[in-house]
């Protein structure tokens, strides 16, 4: 067979190990759903000591304090019991890194025998930057993980590459063909690749904002248990979400001039209100809301977080609603 | 700030509907069609501007109030940086321990407490914090430019509307449709639709004229995207003002001409049928190529050949061409956008001569005013289906139709927009500015040697981080109090290659 053949065996193959990394994950969470509220204050508490500021929300959750106490001394067979779970719960996350890994490899083959095979960067039309986007995003996720043991994000990561490059072999799916005279240009590989990797951090802020607004719940509820104990404390989840937005929106900024230059050269006008472009701007304006609501009194935290979503839905729609329901001077998904 | 968030949500909410209904600028037909489409829906949206979003009243409120509380908020902060500059570092802190971050080494020297300071000095320093030394403590502070570039962020979206608003007061763009093998000269009769800003003036148009030459173009064969376009070459040659020595250029999609401070693009193509009409006394009514427009993908396109001089009777031709032909059950129609086999399929329409109005028509539609279709002897409207190199003799001696062949039009949109520096300029000290206001690290550090009771000395230094979203403000002052308190000679220690999680 082909080049172009492999590349979409590969990026099937992924999405099944996706899916199976993504089961890992769930059993992982599964695993930790009966994980006490107990030893929980140490953290939060070294925070307080740590930024006074934020003393507020670790005061919020006293509770998972005295949870310790009620339980009464701890006999072997509970500590064997909680040894074994805890066992439990690494393996099922080993394992979904593990495999998270090896469908990185299978995509990133993927994406680059779709090169190969096109004989050009694989970015010409809704497929080949879905499956791009994806490689980045699960790059990202496996740099923090090996940074940072950041494994708290595997499940969302893995069930978002799962449905990206699934959605991607299935319905976005376009068999190889050259570029329009439109897409010959330097700022092709400028403006796209900036797209895919603006793009990329934003879905990453994003899974982090929606873990964010769920652990800062349970914060505030003062029971944090399961899953949610095991993520960062509620501050550090919205401090990687701002690190990934404040990474992200200056790139993005950066991606919408790019096109607007290669606009004046291709199209002659650098800004015409195309679906696409304006869709662009309304991203750049919300997540310049969420800049601008992490500074404002009453706005920080939850408000912020949810901005950052609605800021993420828009990419999103820009990206997969734009593409598909109507039609402008960027209608290259080919579908 | 709130006033400014509020603001950027209506922006962002005001936009929207620009992009999900058709605007007027982008795409006229499209409105035209949706107040056609909707009877009741068309003139509400058409009252409230909801066609030319990005032009209306609300819109514009929008952004210009924006703009005010930006400059109201810019104003005071430029005023409160300059002074900011200006002012060192702030007094040392009484408890250095209650600072986020902490640390403290007994000093390993027999230096005396001048020479440690100026150490500190000099490391902090060296580290690009500007230092001052106070009562017995050192102060520092860096990452000024975070508010700088916060403001140059600001300032630059100012200068972005400026650019802009030059553009459109004195800008122009046009675009005119040339036969392959004919011309353009930048005249303002030339032009088929031409918007320019409030300040435009006619003589800012350059006097360059383009010979179109030859247009080279290619669409895929293969089974993927079969017609998709693959090139576009358009050989010009132009003169960039009267009686200058011509030169030739190629224009491409994403290599636009430029002459004089103009720049011409192509932006679009079509097919013109050549045909020679010759009315009821066999005198040559109509001779040469007619812009047919493209209806499709694959060019099947329409277009009315008309020739108001045939004698006795006037003639005229509406129908389609389409460069790939194939007529069945569907009608006529183009399978392919290339030239390959072309034909022309028209209906005729005659009439009386009509006299002179000198009111201006639109050449691509037919007013059958006056008009009656001709029809053959069972009194069927007489369909014409010519290829190139045929004829057609129209029935009861009206005439004839002949199709000599076909050639290309292309469109060339001619533009300027004198602003275009200030947006570009305007845009990169945006960008850069954003990345200094979220990347640079606002950070205070105060340093305090300490005698204690048995004679040691401690050095104390308590850092603080002035904005959020760092890490390693903790590292950072633990490698300082190590450097301060081993002395001089030293090695740095090693920094932690993970951040503290």
């Amino acid at each position: 067979m082909n080049l172009e053949y492999y590349s979409s065996a590969a990026l099937v193959t992924s999405v099944v190990i996706y899916l199976l990394a993504m089961t890992a994950h769930a059993a992982e969470w599964a695993a930790a759903r009966r994980t006490p509220a107990t030893a929980e204050p140490a953290e939060l508490a070294a925070e307080a000591v740590e930024t006074r500021k934020f003393a507020a929300v670790a005061a919020g959750s006293p509770k998972s304090g005295s949870a310790t106490t009620a339980s009464g001394p701890v006999d072997r067979e509970d500590t064997n019991q909680t040894r074994l779970a805890d066992l439990k719960i690494e393996l099922w996350g080993r394992v979904g890194v593990a495999l998270t890994v090896i469908g990185f490899g299978c995509s990133v083959v993927g994406v680059v025998l779709r090169g190969l095979a096109a004989g050009r960067p694989p970015w010409g039309n809704m497929y080949e930057f879905t499956i791009t986007a994806m490689v980045l995003v699960v790059a990202a996720y496996l740099v923090l993980v090996w940074r940072t043991g950041a494994r708290w994000l595997g499940l969302p990561v893995t069930l978002l590459a799962a449905v990206g490059n699934g959605l991607s072999v299935t319905v976005f799916y376009v068999a190889i063909a050259p570029l329009v005279p439109a897409l010959h240009s330097v700022w092709f590989v400028i403006h796209i690749v900036a797209a895919a990797v603006s793009g990329a951090a934003f879905t990453i802020g994003g899974l982090m904002s929606a873990l964010f607004l769920a652990r800062q719940r349970a914060e505030r509820r003062g029971s944090v248990t399961g899953y949610l104990k095991r993520l960062p404390t509620a501050r550090k989840l919205d401090l990687y979400a701002y690190r990934f937005l404040a990474f992200a929106f200056p790139l993005w900024t950066f991606t919408v001039a790019a096109g607007a230059i290669w606009a004046e050269y291709a199209w002659g006008r650098y800004w015409g209100w195309d679906p696409k472009e304006t869709w662009a701007l309304v991203t750049w304006v919300v997540y310049a809301c969420y800049l601008h609501a992490r500074s404002t009194a009453g706005w920080r935290g939850t408000r912020a977080a949810v901005v950052a979503l609605i800021g993420l839905a828009s990419f999103w729609f820009n990206f997969v609603g734009i593409n598909l329901l109507v039609s402008g001077l960027h209608s290259y998904a080919g579908i | 700030m709130r006033t400014a968030l509020v603001l950027l949500f209506a922006l962002a909410v005001a936009a929207i509907p620009g992009s999900l209904i058709p605007q007027r600028d982008v795409s006229p037909i499209a409105v035209a069609d949706f107040i056609a489409d909707h009877p009741l829906l068309g003139p509400v949206y058409a009252a409230v501007g909801l066609f030319d979003v990005f032009s209306s009243a609300w819109f514009s409120a929008i952004y210009l109030l924006l703009f005010v509380s930006l400059v109201g908020c810019i104003v005071p902060r430029v005023l409160v940086y300059a002074r900011a500059l200006r002012t060192p570092p702030p007094r040392t802190p009484r408890n250095l321990s209650r600072l986020p971050a902490y640390a403290t080494a007994t000093l390993q020297t027999d230096e005396t407490d001048d020479v440690v300071r100026q150490r500190t000095v000099t490391e902090l320093r060296r580290q690009r914090y500007r230092v001052i030394e106070r009562d017995g403590t050192v102060a520092a502070e860096r990452g000024y430019l975070r508010e700088a570039g916060n403001l140059v962020f600001h300032l630059s979206l100012l200068f972005l509307l400026v650019g802009v608003a030059v553009g459109g007061l004195f800008g122009f763009r046009g675009s005119s449709v040339v036969m392959v093998g004919q011309g353009f000269a930048n005249n303002i009769t030339q032009y088929d639709d031409l918007s320019t800003g409030a300040w435009f003036s006619d003589d800012q148009l350059p006097p360059f004229t383009i010979a179109v030459n030859r247009f080279r173009v290619a669409f895929e064969t293969g089974p993927v995207q079969t017609g998709a376009a693959r090139l576009f070459e358009l050989e010009t040659e132009v003169t960039d003002r009267p009686g200058d020595q011509p030169y030739a250029k190629t224009i491409e999609v994403n290599k636009p001409l430029t002459v004089d401070g103009a720049t011409v693009h192509l932006i679009g193509h079509g097919y013109a049928p050549v045909v020679r009409v010759r009315d009821g006394n066999g005198d040559v009514a109509f001779s040469g190529p007619v812009v047919f427009l493209p209806q499709d993908g694959n060019f099947t396109s329409a277009g009315v050949i008309k020739a108001p001089d045939g004698r006795p009777e006037r003639l005229a031709f509406e129908g389609i061409f389409a460069p790939t032909a194939r007529v069945d059950d569907r009608g006529p129609r183009s399978l392919f956008p290339d030239l390959i086999d072309p034909a022309l399929y028209v209906n005729v329409w005659s009439g009386p001569p009509k006299t002179e109005t000198g009111e201006p028509e639109n050449v691509y539609s037919l007013d059958t005013a006056g008009l009656t279709p001709l029809k053959d002897a069972d009194g069927q409207p007489v369909r014409i289906l010519l290829k190139p190199g045929t004829s057609y003799q129209l029935p009861g001696g009206k005439g004839s139709l002949e199709m000599t062949g076909a050639t290309r039009w292309v469109k060339l949109q001619i533009s300027d927009t004198p602003g275009i520096a200030v947006v570009l300029g305007s845009i990169g000290a945006a960008v850069l500015g954003l990345c200094l206001s979220l990347f640079v690290r606002p950070r205070r550090v105060w340093v305090r040697i300490r005698e204690e009771a048995g004679g040691s000395r401690l050095v104390e230094v308590g850092g603080l981080d002035r904005a959020d979203a760092r890490a390693g403000l903790s590292e950072d002052v633990a490698d300082l109090v190590q450097t301060v308190a081993l002395g001089a000679g030293a090695a740095a220690p090693d920094r932690g290659e993970k951040e503290n999680q």
